[in-house]
């Protein structure tokens, strides 16, 4: 009797079991409808590892330190990851496609040249760098780059304002991204925001490092104080963003109450649970 | 197989004498009369070639003219066309082929044709040199022939040698060779002198000295002979090379002698064209036939050969030469299109004909360019093409990673496209900035900490405070390259204040007997 009850329990939970996986992978495997419903949820606030990454954004920073080029490149790095864990695992094992980087010869003389030792590991031996000689030859050359289907992405710096980079020449870019899906990030750097079709502004200074966990006086993993002040589908904001262990973190923006189990840590990241830290700090 | 023209150039001006009927018989019209074929020298006009009547009255080869006029004052004279001969021997070259797979140039006056497994196909090496004397007998050429294992004793039989000589594989050849004079080994006059000076005249007298029987005497000569040539490392310098080679011992690389077609392509039109614009047309089908013959050899034309065959039997030519070379159909015709104007069409145009009689080599590149790239975007190639005949070769690079502790040396840019050299080991650099400064700029310290770090730097007039710092590390110059006053650098990271990451160092140590206070320089920014 007993027995027959266990296994009928049994019966009872492998047939519900089966539905109740598919149901979980119906989760997990979102449609087109709740990612919408989700984006609404979540006030179409900025965060890392969205999928829906603009192909143009602007990055305003001072030339004196590496705050533009170092978020530049974490965004890149983001974007890069992001793309890699959407595309199908049989294409497209290990993308190998180049970065191009273009400077424009006065913000060389301001800001230096990349360093293959400084520079992340996965791209180390996939940048190619362009030293234009006017703002016009850089534009140029991004231009070129963006029209270029072996490249995962193009960073550019360009120092100032120059005349050269007016609306025409942002809009020809974001146009030719947006055709060739070639994603750019331009760092501009000791630039007033003019007007521009960048589909998303950030504005990126430096902020104090994360702790190491041993040497606590000595600077550890770089962290940058980014504003979004325009942006077409996300609200504006502020935020702290570090790229810790390859991966874009935010941060709060200032001293928070350290979670439970995160204590004794020092300032580590936070994990992020619950509401988004971007409404956080806007209350 | 070697062939020898005895008296290539007489006979080539025997054929210019009567082209029409493909020379004079040799002791006829004119070559009865003694001539001789003479080149301008700073010291006169001086005898290339002689005639057999020539020869008769006294004319040699290499005599000043002047000097045949006192032996024979009636000889006549002809220019002689060294580099006419020569493009007439690469023809026969190549004519030579008939008789076997590949043939070489032995310039000035022979062929040699490989034509081992070959000779069956004319019913033996006899009937072969047969055949080769009668079609060449036809073609009223001079000819020496004769066949031997390798290409010394062919030529040595050929000049030297009986007519028709053939010498077997299984023959035992310095036997064959032994009567033949020294000069059958294709040596230089002045190692000809020598020879005949130490009364070497025959092979065989060489060939007994360089490996005969030992026995004293014979030894002390071969090592006479060996010191003698010891330094002359030219076969035709050295007889005992030629020997070796004449005899096989030694390989002897020919080079063969290979035909370049020069792409051709026409059009023969069905109604004679007697109009501009039906002639535009028809070039522009030619420019892309002609663009696809080229495209297959991977060939780019530098000159261009348009030739008009009228129906009342004219001929026009139109030559074009390119700057660079060139493949595209639309800039052809563009060119030749200026080159039409006031072409007289007569009773009209029947054939016409495009030739790239000067081609150069040019790798494959994506046609139409624009439109592809409009479409599908361009590849990297194309990308670093464009990118670098806009901005120059120096300015699109890659950087690579190289074996050296000095930050600014462990660096080196190459061409983006070419492959990275590889290291020995990767080269590990911990926690290096993002970006280096191209020249490190001086710091100016305000305020340092009692261990000499500073607290307080100004940069780019603005006022930096140290807030977190690592290091020192040491990184000392590179002594096996540089002198030894260069001072050693002690790098630090620091953060200030506001977050700024630098990348500083100290230029020397207090009291290193290299210099006086050091200095600070700040050389990269971290992320």
């Amino acid at each position: 009797m007993s027995d027959t009850q266990t296994s009928s329990g049994a019966n009872a939970l492998q047939s519900l079991s089966v539905p109740f996986q598919s149901k979980v992978t119906a989760s997990t495997r979102l449609s087109a409808d709740d990612i919408a419903a989700l984006g609404k949820t979540r006030e179409g606030r900025w965060q890392p590892g969205l999928t829906d990454q603009p192909l143009h954004s602007e990055i305003f920073a001072s030339a004196s330190d590496g705050s533009g080029a170092g978020l530049a490149l974490a965004l890149a790095r983001d974007a890069i990851r992001v793309a890699g864990e959407n595309s199908d695992p049989l294409t497209d094992a290990h993308d190998r496609r180049q970065v191009l980087w273009v400077q424009d010869t006065r913000s060389i003389q301001r800001s230096g040249r990349p360093y293959t030792h400084g520079l992340p590991a996965e791209l180390r031996d996939r940048l190619i760098h362009v030293e234009a000689k006017a703002p016009e030859d850089a534009l140029f050359a991004l231009e070129e780059g963006l029209r270029c289907r072996d490249l995962v992405c193009v960073i550019g710096e360009i120092i100032g304002n120059p005349r050269a980079l007016d609306f025409t020449a942002s809009r020809r870019l974001s146009l030719t991204a947006e055709k060739h899906e070639v994603p750019l990030w331009l760092i501009r750097l000791d630039a007033a925001p003019e007007l521009s079709s960048a589909r998303m502004r950030w504005q990126a200074s430096c902020a104090p490092s994360l702790r190491p966990l041993w040497n606590l006086n000595a600077p550890g993993t770089p962290a940058w104080k980014a504003e979004l002040f325009r942006a077409r589908s996300h609200a504006p904001g502020e935020w702290i963003l570090s790229n810790d262990d390859g991966r874009l973190h935010t941060r709060k923006r200032y001293k928070a109450p350290v979670a439970a189990n995160t204590q004794g840590l020092g300032d580590l990241v936070r994990p992020t649970v619950g509401r988004s830290l971007a409404a956080y700090a806007r209350a | 197989m070697a062939i020898w023209f005895a008296q290539l150039s007489v006979d080539r001006w025997r054929h210019t004498l009567a082209p029409e009927a493909g020379g004079v018989n040799p002791g006829e019209g004119a070559d009865a009369l003694p001539t001789v074929l003479i080149i301008e020298t700073a010291h006169g006009p001086r005898i290339e070639a002689v005639n057999t009547a020539g020869h008769e009255a006294g004319a040699r080869v290499g005599m000043m003219l002047a000097d045949a006029r006192t032996l024979c004052p009636d000889i006549q004279t002809a220019p002689a066309d060294p580099a006419g001969d020569l493009d007439f021997l690469e023809k026969l070259a190549l004519w030579s082929q008939r008789w076997g797979p590949w043939s070489a140039l032995d310039p000035p006056d022979g062929v040699l044709v490989d034509i081992t497994a070959a000779a069956h196909l004319f019913g033996g090496e006899r009937r072969l040199l047969a055949d080769v004397e009668e079609a060449f007998a036809q073609r009223k050429l001079h000819v020496r022939t004769a066949i031997a294992p390798t290409a010394g004793a062919a030529w040595a039989l050929a000049h030297f040698g009986p007519p028709r000589a053939i010498l077997g594989a299984e023959a035992n050849g310095i036997q064959r060779l032994a009567d033949l004079p020294v000069a059958a080994l294709r040596l230089d006059t002045d190692v000809l002198t020598v020879l005949r000076r130490l009364g070497l005249k025959r092979l065989g007298d060489l060939a007994a000295i360089a490996s005969g029987p030992i026995d004293q005497a014979e030894a002390a000569a071969r090592d006479a002979i060996h010191r003698r040539f010891r330094n002359r490392k030219s076969p035709s310098a050295n007889p005992l090379v030629r020997l070796d080679q004449l005899l096989g011992k030694v390989p002897e690389p020919l080079l063969p002698i290979v035909p370049q077609h020069a792409p051709l392509v026409q059009r023969r039109l069905m109604e004679p064209i007697r109009h501009r614009s039906l002639l535009d047309q028809v070039l522009s089908d030619l420019a892309d036939d002609m663009v696809r013959e080229l495209e297959a050899q991977r060939q780019g034309a530098r000159r261009l050969e348009l030739g008009l065959w009228r129906v009342d039997g004219e001929v026009t030519v139109r030559r074009l030469e390119l700057a660079s070379a060139t493949r595209e159909a639309e800039h052809i015709t563009r060119l030749f299109t200026d080159k039409l104007e006031g072409i007289d069409a007569g009773f009209g145009i029947e054939t016409v004909r495009l030739r790239a009689s000067w081609t150069e080599p040019l790798g494959a590149s994506q046609g139409d360019v624009e439109e592809a790239a409009e479409r599908h975007g361009t590849s990297l190639n194309a990308c670093i093409d464009r990118l670098t005949v806009r901005l120059g070769p120096h300015r699109v690079r890659r950087p690579v990673s190289y074996p050296s502790h000095l930050p600014e040396r462990a660096q080196r840019w190459q061409p983006p496209l070419d492959p990275e050299p590889s290291a020995l080991s990767p080269f590990a650099l911990r926690d290096r900035p993002l970006k280096l400064l191209d020249r490190a700029e001086a710091i100016a310290v305000l305020y340092a900490s009692p261990d000499g770090l500073p607290q307080r730097f100004r940069w780019r007039g603005n006022v930096h405070e140290v807030a977190r710092v690592e290091g020192p590390e040491r990184i000392a110059p590179e002594w096996w390259r540089e002198k030894s006053t260069v001072r050693l650098r002690d790098y630090y990271r620091i953060e200030d204040a506001e977050g700024h990451r630098y990348w500083i160092y100290r230029h020397g140590i207090a009291g290193d007997g290299r210099g006086g206070a050091p200095d600070w320089y700040l050389q990269g920014i971290y992320a």
